[in-house]
């Protein structure tokens, strides 16, 4: 394996996804097969990771018992994962709120599909509601990062695993059908060696394995609390490490903002096809510009805040009906004008169509916009 | 600044995709970003396989486009939805095997190529991508031949090496093959 | 803390692992006895510090507290998922889940016989007291033909419920089981062999010889309307012949 350091690979999201889990020292991924993600584990099943690093891999029976596992896995204080796509991380939203209420760390990879119900394999964004306002009960969050290249799926895991056991909640990686399948040039990262049994006892206390149990008090992992009182300070708790996470680890991207008039939003597969239209709308003398949230909870709500002073329009681009520009708009507070374009049920844009949409609103000529190249 | 957006379209099985993910990786051999974009659906076989490989100096910033310098297709219904959307001065290559309706544009440049007839001379239909990404090249000459060669050694698992010989020649002889249709 | 003194000679001692804390089950409930013989189980073994036990959701919810060990409390009928997961993670613990007909049977099925069949190296402690007891009485999947529970007040029938699963028997046909056996803590020598049971479950987790369920055949006297003495009557009357005690699986101790 070591010839394989930092190699240069051309690989799908999907597959970065389970090499980089590999190498940023993975103790376990628990998963069931659902297109468009089966390739996270179909790859680790191919690459054998318990033969070298000893990171566990299983197929388990469904989504509600991988998160099930994910769930124990992390109480006991290991760096675990698991990956599906929509209907399957709709299976998983009560586990998900288990280990937000117990603070466990966890990784959860959802590949997007179009929904709403079996909906189709086709790549979709219409889960940021489930993502970012979840559907497991409780006044709980989950810090949701959004990658838009397979490199960034790769860089991802390794950002979701420090993030999960530093803040000690489920972290997950919202891509969708497009980035998981496609493919594109990576650098893999270094091997970290996963954690040794004192390491875990250093660094996670609280977590029920066992270790050192005869020189401290025994700890379990409960989600349950029959005092209202009790549960309400739990909860709080929740609520300020909720708003020291928003004040520490909003991340986005700005792409040629500077001069911009026009603002497109989007994260993931739609940011991408957002910097193919601002090239275009650029090379018609429109003077676009595109955030990117990198993370969509925390959400850059003050950035948007900021620009929308100082700025013509939004458009918020997303495959979904309209889930994200409701952030938006809540982050302008009606101070310019916010539009949405978008598709749903798998079907996908290109950025000369963004770039038609944008001129539409800017009220100008889309006919310069076809033939224009950059 | 070079970029070169490309739609590769047949039946499955044609080996559409593999033929997209070798000329990435050659991509990658040749020290240029890439991207490659499949359209992907429930069938394991038959029905149909496209795939958008994008190959440039440049970072890609959007890997599905509308618009194609290149569009390689290998029977009609990829032809009749890929031929519009060639840019001007782009080109189509064709296997006339499973196209009873030739491209019809004039301003585009189009070739023909017997991929699956020299598959079927030849008794291995394995071949017929490797001929076509022959074609390719010869076509348009976004990566060298050496580069795709390197990169096949990268889509290969390790037990099919053995194999790269046979393939490099079908490459070599797909790029004999490859005729300009003249209108 | 239990010391012998003017010369009398200790004859029972509360297990150090039990927490003292008072429990929640209510009078005649087999709960407690069976938490004591794990706890003096796990005591016995010396290996608290490498047990890791799962609660469900249903009477024994609260487990954790009465035994002073690591405790993950599962999502209803997902210990068996979780028992999986935390023995991959740290293959020399004990795991073992400690569940419910309810949790078990009916709506952890599915990860009951999924776990057992993969043959994960676990022991599943199987309460059946053919009724849910924390919500108060409901029909449950072991509830007896003609029984009466709150879901099923004219006593349970086949045409409206269908028919009493045979959970452990099924487990028992499982590759993945190698100790599958139905026991129960009505009197002493019933309560020791319960605890060989349990031990020799224990054990194999321990081991890595497969996954072990132990059925303890258990009263519910509040859920079923009937003071404690009634309720181990009525037990042996009508569980002991539907559920018979014995082993029924013991392929651990074939070489």
């Amino acid at each position: 394996m070591m010839d394989e350091e930092r190699e240069i690979l051309l690989l799908k999201g999907n597959e970065a996804i389970a090499h980089a889990a590999i190498r940023y020292g993975c103790d376990g991924f628990f998963g069931y097969p659902i297109t468009p993600q089966s390739e996270v584990l179909e790859t680790l099943a191919a690459l054998k990771p318990w033969e070298t690093t000893g990171m566990v891999v299983l197929q388990s029976e469904s989504e509600v018992a991988s998160i099930n596992m994910v769930y124990a896995g992390g109480a006991t204080g290991k760096c675990v994962m698991t990956s599906s796509s929509s209907p399957g991380v709709a299976l998983m939203q009560e586990g998900i709120s288990y280990m937000a209420a117990c603070e466990i760390p966890g990784l959860v990879v959802s590949v997007q599909r179009g929904g709403p119900g079996l909906g189709t394999i086709q790549p979709s964004q219409s889960d940021y509601w489930q993502a970012v306002y979840g559907g497991g009960n409780g006044d709980y969050r989950v810090i949701v990062l959004a990658p838009d290249s397979v490199q960034e799926m790769a860089d991802c895991v390794g950002k979701a695993f420090d993030m999960m056991f530093k803040w000690r909640m489920p972290v997950m990686i919202l891509s969708d059908g497009a980035i998981g399948q496609m493919m594109e040039r990576v650098v893999l990262p270094s091997f970290r060696p996963r954690r040794t049994e004192e390491e875990i006892a250093r660094q996670c206390p609280w977590a029920v394995n066992g270790l050192g149990l005869r020189g401290r008090r025994a700890n379990f992992m409960s989600s349950l609390e029959m005092d209202a009182l009790e549960m309400e300070r739990r909860n709080r708790h929740m609520q300020e490490k909720y708003k020291r996470i928003e004040g520490q680890e909003v991340l986005f991207e700005e792409y040629f903002t500077e001069d911009a008039d026009l603002l497109l939003v989007a994260y993931g597969i739609a940011a991408r096809i957002c910097k193919g239209a601002v090239g275009l709308l650029r090379g018609k003398g429109i003077k676009a510009g595109l955030l990117r949230p990198r993370t969509l909870w925390p959400f850059p709500e003050r950035r948007l805040g900021q620009m929308s002073s100082s700025l013509g329009q939004m458009l918020v681009v997303e495959f979904s009906e309209g889930q994200m520009v409701r952030d938006v708009r809540c982050a302008v507070e009606g101070r310019c004008p916010v539009h949405f374009f978008g598709h749903s049920g798998g079907v996908m844009t290109s950025p000369e169509e963004v770039a038609d949409e944008a001129c539409r609103i800017l009220g100008k000529s889309n006919e310069m916009v076809n033939i224009a190249s950059w | 600044m070079r970029r070169e957006e490309i739609i590769i379209s047949g039946f499955g099985g044609q080996g559409v995709l593999s033929m997209g993910k070798i000329l990435a990786y050659a991509g990658i051999m040749q020290g240029m970003e890439v991207s490659w974009m499949p359209a992907y659906g429930p069938e394991q076989r038959g029905g149909t396989a496209n795939v958008t490989v994008i190959i440039g100096d440049e970072e890609i910033a959007s890997p599905l486009v509308d618009r194609f310098d290149t569009a390689v297709v290998l029977n009609q219904p990829s032809l009749d939805k890929f031929e519009p959307l060639v840019k001007p001065g782009g080109c189509i290559i064709y296997d006339a095997y499973a196209i009873h309706t030739p491209p019809a544009r004039d301003d585009v440049s189009v070739y023909k190529i017997d991929a699956m007839e020299e598959a079927s001379r030849k008794g291995n239909g394995r071949l017929l991508n490797m001929f076509v990404l022959g074609g390719l090249i010869k076509a348009r000459g976004v990566v060298s031949v050496d580069n795709v060669v390197r990169g096949l050694g990268k889509v290969l698992p390790q037990r099919y090496h053995s194999l790269i010989p046979d393939n490099e020649a079908a490459i070599r002889r797909g790029m004999e093959m490859l005729t300009l249709v003249e209108r | 803390m239990h010391k012998e003194c003017d010369g009398m000679k200790l004859a029972y001692a509360k297990p150090s692992l039990m927490n003292d804390v008072p429990m929640h089950y209510c009078p005649g409930c087999s709960h407690g006895l069976v938490h004591k013989l794990v706890a003096e189980i796990i005591g016995e073994m010396g290996v608290e510090e490498r047990t890791v036990g799962i609660c469900p959701v249903g009477c024994a919810v609260f487990a954790y507290r009465y035994i002073d060990i690591d405790w993950i409390e599962a999502a209803h009928g997902r210990a068996p998922a979780c028992a999986s997961a935390v023995k991959r993670m740290w293959p020399d613990r004990l795991v073992f889940t400690y569940q419910g007909d309810g949790d078990l049977a009916c709506i952890g099925t599915g990860e009951t016989i999924q776990a057992l069949n993969r043959g994960e190296n676990i022991a599943i402690i199987f309460i059946n007291n053919a009724i849910y007891g924390m919500t108060g009485g409901q029909m449950a999947p072991t509830t007896l033909m003609g029984q009466k529970t709150s879901t099923c007040p004219y006593g349970r029938q086949a045409d409206l419920h269908g028919f009493p699963l045979h959970i452990t028997d099924i487990a028992a046909t499982l590759e993945g089981t190698c100790y599958v056996t139905r026991q129960a803590v009505n009197n002493v020598p019933n309560i020791n062999r319960a605890k060989r049971a349990i031990r020799r479950a224990f054990q194999n987790s321990i081991d890595g010889k497969g996954a072990s369920m132990v059925e303890i055949v258990a009263t519910c006297s509040a859920g079923w309307k009937m003071t404690p003495v009634q309720a181990g009557r009525w037990m042996q009357e009508n569980m002991f012949p539907y559920y018979p005690l014995g082993d029924l699986k013991a392929t651990d101790m074939e070489e």
